[in-house]
């Protein structure tokens, strides 16, 4: 059984990951949204990564690892689905869910991207760039427009909020970090970016000084090329 | 009477093959249509029923599902392969997340020139032998039970198994080290659901040649 730190036997969540987005930031965001207080340890250094290995810490020596309820979580789709389902954010039932997941997929495939764009080789990004944007453009947006078009509601699934709304809205704010104009097309997504950030917890994390990551620092993603070797 | 789920992809595994495995081990008939041409597929799109303009897509209980761990885990949860409580939907989650992490490493070999597919291969053997099975081996010994959660049958059991075939494909020996695998596979395979679709003739597909691959590169104009 993997060593729970104290944090952890505290009742806060601890967070195993560089201080960076990657693929712990929709983690961060859905904990936030559900007004959860969460702990972080941040790898900085190849030593730290093995470490956690070597302690048999990282089922599949990977990060993200979290620490929560007693538990050594990994696996990023399997954390979210487990604080969604904790914190009521994974709608009614088994077909909301479906429609969840099917939403979420979308989202993670065009974030796994533009997470390409940022770890690929300089000569490689300007081609990733392009298909990133052009994905954006004809593929993932329209598809969200659509469904909120369908169902006319403030939120994409079930009337409610759920983790989708909130892993759409953090995509949103990428898209526009990537270009602006993107998003002018999709009146209905425009408004779902205001109303989810108007949430009190979402709008608390949207602040200076909340455990949001920055956009990434193209200088400190080549130093961490040469050190943990991607 | 409930109607079949049909199943909308390439005749071969690509991303569809885990939800065939999923629906043949809980014992559901299903049917297939196979994407042969182009014109079929801007059909699809026309029709409106791929979200991302993408499949798998899988119809059931009056609906059009796409991306495959979205259907994955609704069929889990309806042929009761998922868990008996949160905790457990959680292990399983994970347990299958790394198993399908693998399988897509080598459904996306197929796709690559003939020097960069052997070192993919090289690379899904070394990951099997010292990422994956490891951790399923010892999650066996730890508990002593037949199955990976649980004490019972699940989606992850299902997995594992088609993950572990996969693998002996590209290198025979792989389970030679995990004593506990071997007898997991046999177990799992002896499973009549499961038997049934090992057999010959059955819904099954096999590995991916190359007209496989051109096929899907002529569909989706890549």
């Amino acid at each position: 059984m993997c060593e729970t730190t104290v944090a952890a036997m505290a009742g806060k969540p601890v967070l195993y990951y560089w201080d960076a987005r990657g693929r712990m930031e929709c983690i961060r965001w859905l904990l936030a949204a559900a007004g959860v207080e969460f702990e972080e340890k941040f790898i900085e250094t190849p030593a730290d990564m093995e470490k956690l290995i070597k302690d048999g810490r990282l089922m599949f020596q990977q990060v993200p690892m979290v620490e929560i309820d007693g538990m050594t979580l990994v696996q990023t789709r399997a954390i979210l689905n487990y604080i969604a389902t904790k914190y009521n954010l994974y709608g009614k039932d088994a077909k909301e869910r479906a429609l969840i997941d099917m939403y979420t997929e979308g989202i993670l495939d065009l974030s796994e991207m533009m997470l390409q764009v940022v770890i690929s080789l300089p000569e490689q990004r300007e081609a990733k760039i392009s298909l990133v944007k052009e994905k954006t453009k004809n593929r993932y947006l329209p598809a969200y427009e659509k469904v909120l078009k369908s169902h006319g509601q403030d939120y994409l699934v079930g009337n409610r909020l759920t983790k989708v709304d909130i892993h759409l809205l953090e995509l949103l704010l990428y898209v526009e970090e990537l270009d602006s104009s993107l998003l002018a097309p999709f009146p209905l997504l425009k408004a779902l970016k205001s109303r989810i950030s108007s949430l009190p917890n979402v709008k608390k994390f949207l602040q200076p000084g909340s455990q949001r990551k920055p956009p990434p620092d193209m200088k400190r993603i080549e130093e961490a090329r040469k050190a943990f070797k991607f | 009477m409930e109607a079949k789920p049909k199943l909308y992809y390439f005749q071969g595994r690509g991303r569809m093959e885990s939800i065939r495995w999923l629906l043949a081990a809980a014992g559901v008939e299903f049917e297939e249509e196979f994407l042969e041409t182009r014109e079929q597929y801007e059909k699809l799109l026309k029709d409106g029923r791929l979200l991302f303009d993408q499949v798998p897509l899988v119809e059931i209980d009056g609906m059009p599902l796409t991306q495959s761990r979205a259907i994955l885990s609704y069929l889990a949860a309806k042929y009761n392969l998922y868990g008996k409580d949160l905790k457990e939907r959680l292990r399983i989650d994970m347990y299958t997340d790394g198993t399908l992490d693998l399988m897509i490493m080598i459904a996306q070999a197929a796709f690559k020139p003939p020097k960069e597919k052997e070192e993919s291969y090289a690379l899904i053997v070394k990951r099997a032998k010292t990422r994956y099975f490891p951790v399923f081996e010892k999650i066996l010994k730890d508990h002593g039970e037949d199955f990976l959660v649980g004490n019972r049958f699940s989606w992850a059991d299902i997995q594992l198994l088609e993950a572990i075939l996969m693998v002996e494909e590209l290198s025979a020996p792989i389970l030679s080290d995990f004593p506990l695998l071997q007898a997991f596979k046999a177990r799992i395979s002896n499973i009549p659901t499961i038997q049934k679709f090992l057999q010959p003739g059955s819904q099954r597909k096999p590995p991916p040649d190359g007209h496989y691959v051109e096929v899907v590169r002529n569909v989706l104009k890549f």
